[in-house]
């Protein structure tokens, strides 16, 4: 970044200062749509548009939730640009969506001139006052000559300490006014203490809690990847010998085939990690919240383990899970100066019971949908192909219901960051826009975004901006004729009663040829490797429907309300 | 077990801040018994004084969450006996009915209440207490018919003698000047 101190000051519009300021902030990439109260902005941006590069999407969740997956691939803050009233409000999904998932994305949104705040005029909306409870922060600027600084600080507060959500509201008159621009990046806010000094006697405790324990297991989260901590991660587990089970989120910080690599934690989680939550004797969280999923029946929680929680959010130290250990801080700083004083472990015998449960679980589930029995085609059949073919290398983005938990049981990574998905808030219609968002970020990497039938229909107007932008996601539309999760939920818990779950479809292919993207379906399974090949060969953007049984389940399952170790690895015989 | 405590904020003066700290509270279902909010000592430095009926475990998160705040500098959560506070009650009385009574005075004494102005048509009284004895001062001149009748919210300061905020804001200050 540079230091702005001898550069001469320029006297500019408030509006060519949103996008000066843009631009020392390293932005290339911006998503968004334009509307009467942010016209003066994309004025400006048209004398800019070689230097930035502006996605105008389908939809104003369709351009956050863009932004989100291009924040979480590239590690840069996401950035999007909106109206005034309604382009403000469709942005709220994607705003509570990142701050439940701790993204960085700042939010820029017109607003009336000051002079009418406050009077109904056309098209305002208290957009301070709606995105309070879901963002990080947020600021509304009326006057020229704040633009700058509110958009370092904004930039500033969402990518420092938790990243999230900021949105930074100007008025039409600031946009217009003049201001004598300089810019001076954001790094110290006298209220706001991102950086928290490791507390070393807690590490001490905590070192010697793992070098006496018997059984120690690692969960990790996607504060891992937010600290760009996944070597210190690995060097610490590694030296310990500690078996480590990730959250939805943390999936990718660790490649998938290392040893230590037990599988995933939660409702849909694998057997092992779930079942051993509650026999291992210390257990350490590295960068997660203890989410419900993956907590299940709090009270019933690993109960006999001692708690060493590691974690940037103090706010989340105790709040769901008690600890005896609490290590505040980024496990940047934190996860090396443990790793310091732990001991070389050797936890071979302990290891091999997770294994074991694995090949229980390969028996009684995965081997069943990978190989099944009967014709139709599973969604894991198509996700383990996906992984092959791809080799772990691509990028995985999700959208929400049975393929996302699929996905995350199913894919392969080899590198981190190559998983997008809507964890916390478990947002439908997230996977067609935030492939977008992951492709224009990571332009060289191949990027997966399967989606549920329906899911898509919840943001498909995209596939326009897709096509518009030429970016090449490929879209593996899992079709079963249901909202699965739900109706999955509907067989187990609400004896089949199917009330409002079943999917009369358009026909996916006309339409995404409709939106002018090549496409095909794939209905038996003899033909799915070769329809996998044809759409990853593709140049641009594909879509592949694949016509998966319309009955599958997610198994293991931990029921809503059970302890981790209740978990099912097949339905209850009634 | 579901206790009073009283919660202190020193915030920056920043537009919309008390919503978001009242959000805190609403998403949890807490009801607020009590909010005062005014500059402190410092200049520019705000201070919410916020009362609430909860257990210490709820009290704890949510005390938390306002320190995550960006604007709020520090937060800090009290028991009951952890803090000296008052609530100022004005009562406004008709002149006559007062008058009238042999009672008034020795009302106005066992009360320690004081008039702060008194017309032929009404007199205003002031009491500064505990919620509890404004109310029993309340319930003895409704005998007489209280016109009116307002509470403030509750001001307290702490029964340790280390003040949090001006030892925290020199730590910050500090620390700033090594990292730029
Ligand atoms: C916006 C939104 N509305 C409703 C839900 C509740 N929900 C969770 S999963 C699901 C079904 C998803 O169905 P589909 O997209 O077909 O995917 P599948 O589960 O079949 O893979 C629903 C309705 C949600 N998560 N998000």
């Amino acid at each position: 970044m540079k230091k702005s101190e001898n550069q001469t000051t320029l006297t500019i519009t408030g509006a060519e200062a949103v996008v000066k300021s843009l631009l020392e902030e390293g932005v290339k990439d911006i998503f968004g749509y334009p509307g009467g109260s942010i016209m003066p902005v994309y004025d400006a941006l048209y004398d800019y548009h070689d230097q930035l590069h502006h996605i105008l999407v389908r939809h104003e969740q369709g351009a956050i939730h863009a932004a989100q997956a291009y924040a979480r691939v590239t590690g840069k803050a996401g950035v999007c640009i909106v109206t005034s009233g309604p382009g403000s409000t469709n942005l709220t999904t994607g705003l509570a969506d990142a701050m439940m998932d701790s993204t960085p994305v700042v939010c820029i949104s017109g607003q009336v001139a000051a002079g009418l705040l406050g009077t109904d005029a056309f098209q305002e909306t208290d957009i301070i006052g709606i995105s309070m409870p879901v963002t990080k922060w947020n600021t509304q600027v009326t006057k020229a000559e704040d633009i700058p600084a509110a958009i370092a600080k904004a930039f500033y507060i969402a990518r420092s300490g938790r990243p999230g959500p900021v949105l930074v509201d100007i008025t039409k008159n600031a946009q217009f006014g003049k201001l004598e621009f300089s810019y001076k990046p954001c790094t110290f806010i006298r209220s706001y203490r991102p950086f928290i000094e490791p507390d070393i006697s807690a590490i001490n405790q905590a070192a010697d809690l793992i070098n006496n324990a018997k059984k120690p297991y690692v969960l990790f989260g996607q504060g891992v990847i937010l600290a760009n901590a996944e070597e210190e991660f690995k060097k610490f587990i590694e030296k310990g010998d500690i078996p480590a089970a990730w959250t939805l989120l943390g999936l990718s910080a660790l490649p998938t085939n290392h040893p230590l690599n037990v599988g995933m934690l939660g409702m849909h989680g694998n057997y092992g990690p779930n079942l051993l939550t509650n026999e291992c004797d210390v257990l350490i969280a590295v960068g997660m919240r203890f989410d419900d999923r993956v907590t299940g029946d709090v009270s019933r929680f690993a109960k006999q383990a001692k708690v060493i929680h590691m974690e940037i959010d103090p706010a989340e130290i105790n709040k769901n899970v008690k600890a005896d250990v609490a290590i505040p801080g980024s496990v940047k700083d934190t996860l090396p100066l443990l790793t310091e004083r732990i001991k070389q472990g050797n936890h071979t015998e302990w290891i091999r019971q997770f294994r074991d449960l694995y090949k229980i679980e390969y028996e009684k589930v995965i081997s069943k949908v990978l190989h099944p029995e009967s014709k139709g085609i599973t969604m894991p059949e198509v996700i383990h192909l996906l992984a092959e073919k791809t080799e772990g290398d691509a990028i995985l983005v999700t959208d929400v219901g049975q393929h996302q938990m699929m996905g995350a049981r199913y894919f392969r990574f080899n590198k981190t960051r190559s998983l997008v998905t809507s964890g916390g808030l478990g947002t439908m219609g997230f996977g067609l826009p935030a492939g977008l968002g992951a492709k224009i970020g990571s332009p060289d990497r191949t990027v997966i975004t399967i989606v549920g039938d329906g899911g898509f229909q919840m943001t498909m107007q995209e596939m326009g901006t897709i096509f518009q932008t030429g970016a090449a996601v490929k879209i593996v539309l899992m079709n079963n004729n249901f909202l699965g999760m739900v109706r999955q939920w509907q067989e187990l818990f609400f004896d089949k009663r199917y009330a409002s779950t079943e999917l009369i479809n358009p026909d996916f292919i006309k339409l995404s040829e409709g939106f002018r993207i090549p496409a095909a379906r794939v209905s038996e399974r003899s033909k799915l490797s070769e329809a996998i090949d044809t759409m990853l060969a593709h140049q641009g953007p594909y879509l592949l429907e694949v016509m998966v049984e319309k009955e599958g389940n997610v198994f293991p399952m931990v029921p809503a309300g059970a302890a981790v170790s209740e978990i099912m690895l097949e339905p209850k015989k009634s | 077990m579901i206790q009073e405590f009283t919660i202190t904020a020193f915030s920056e003066n920043q537009i919309g801040l008390l919503n978001r700290i009242t959000n805190l509270f609403t998403r949890r279902h807490l009801n607020i018994e009590s909010l005062t909010v005014g500059e402190s000592a410092i200049k520019g430095v705000h201070k919410f004084t916020i009362v609430v009926r909860a257990t210490r475990e709820q009290v704890e998160k949510v005390t938390k969450q306002i320190e995550k705040l960006v604007e709020v500098l520090k937060a800090f959560y009290l028991a009951e006996d952890e803090v000296i506070h008052q609530e100022i009650a004005l009562y406004k009385v008709r002149t006559e009915s007062l008058t009238q009574s042999n009672r008034f005075e020795a009302i106005m004494r066992e009360h320690n209440a004081r008039i702060l102005e008194l017309t032929p048509k009404y007199t205003v009284i002031e009491k500064t207490g505990h919620k509890e004895d404004t109310q029993k001062l309340f319930q003895e001149l409704d005998q007489f018919g209280v016109l009116q009748f307002t509470r403030s919210g509750r001001i307290a300061v702490t029964r340790s003698n280390y003040e949090y905020l001006t030892a925290y804001l020199k730590e910050i200050e500090k620390f700033n000047e090594q990292n730029s």
